[in-house]
């Protein structure tokens, strides 16, 4: 994910915090959070994940007057979807994996920057989706002073078909 | 509310309900917030008529999302030095997950005292859904 602008602000990390059912006020109230050794309101752990709202070019999200490959009069809006869709932190197929590790506590009012350093790629046979491929990719989030907050790896696997499911007791 | 390194020993477990019966208006919150609008989370139609999976599924970030609520509620806000996971196997709407913690050593670098933790996320049917490691700081 590359964002040169990631404002984190106090409103996107409340929506957030809701959004992976934590209600604990560091996330949300600013007098409780001065209480607290972190002394501010603070970020959840996978917050920067959220920098792709920030990322012009992110692939997971409608763009204006682009196609768009999720339903609407047809079940897609493209003629050909792309195999398995997308998403995760290694550029596309489904997510396999996901690191991070923290320099320092990320705070409401930090501006970042998300610098995508380049990962490796690799290939597995699959027993439940055919052949895999995984790519990694590498963010470096750095705050407004340069200062290096949070590294994120990301590995991301592309599949031939889609998932098998267990049959269901 | 930080641990304390003295009172921590290898193989203390921590465990937390993460969420019961799982909705499709979670996982399009967790779009919502994210960013991540990838019509797999949310799109019914897409995803049983062009993706070809059974229904829409949970972002892997939700998972680890929620599992690190278990996290930050064990070691304390703002400890956690490092936590990663891998996603092993999806999770549906309906689904009922929990996590645990479980100490896996103490250690000190540089006079700062460290837990290391394995983490895993289990669904109602006993999958594991989300497995992977943290560290954080403690007193």
């Amino acid at each position: 994910m590359a964002a040169k602008h990631f404002p984190v602000e106090a409103g996107h990390i409340l929506m957030f915090a809701r959004s992976v059912g934590d209600p604990n006020p560091i996330y949300s109230d600013p007098d409780y959070a001065k209480t607290t050794e972190a002394g501010a309101v603070i970020a959840p752990p996978t917050f920067v994940q959220s920098s792709a709202q920030f990322d012009p070019d992110y692939f997971l999200r409608p763009k204006i007057g682009q196609p768009w490959f999720g339903s609407g009069k047809n079940p897609t809006g493209i003629t050909r979807a792309p195999g398995g869709g997308g998403g995760g932190g290694g550029g596309g197929g489904l997510h396999a994996e996901q690191h991070y590790e923290y320099h320092r506590p990320l705070r409401a009012g930090d501006v970042l920057t998300a610098t995508p350093l380049p990962g490796k790629t690799w290939e597995k046979e699959g027993k439940r989706s055919g052949k895999l491929v995984f790519s990694e990719s590498v963010t470096e989030y750095r705050d407004q002073n340069g200062e290096l907050v949070i590294t994120a790896r990301g590995v991301g696997v592309r599949t031939e078909r889609p998932v098998e499911q267990p049959a269901k007791a | 509310m930080a641990l304390k390194a003295n009172a921590l020993k290898v193989g203390d477990t921590h465990t937390a309900r993460l969420v019961e019966d799982l909705k499709r208006t979670q996982i399009v919150q967790y779009a919502g917030a994210s960013g991540d609008y990838n019509p797999l989370h949310t799109d019914e139609i897409f995803t049983t008529k062009v993706a070809g999976y059974p229904s829409v599924f949970a972002h892997g970030m939700l998972t680890m999302g929620m599992t690190g609520k278990m996290l930050t509620d064990y070691v304390g806000d703002a400890r956690l030095t490092k936590y990663g996971v891998r996603f092993t196997s999806q999770v549906w709407p309906g689904d009922t997950l929990d996590a645990t913690a479980t100490v896996t050593g103490v250690s000190e670098d540089g006079g700062q005292k460290l837990v290391d933790l394995d983490v895993s996320t289990v669904n109602q049917d006993g999958v594991v859904v989300l497995s992977g490691y943290a560290q954080a700081r403690v007193d």
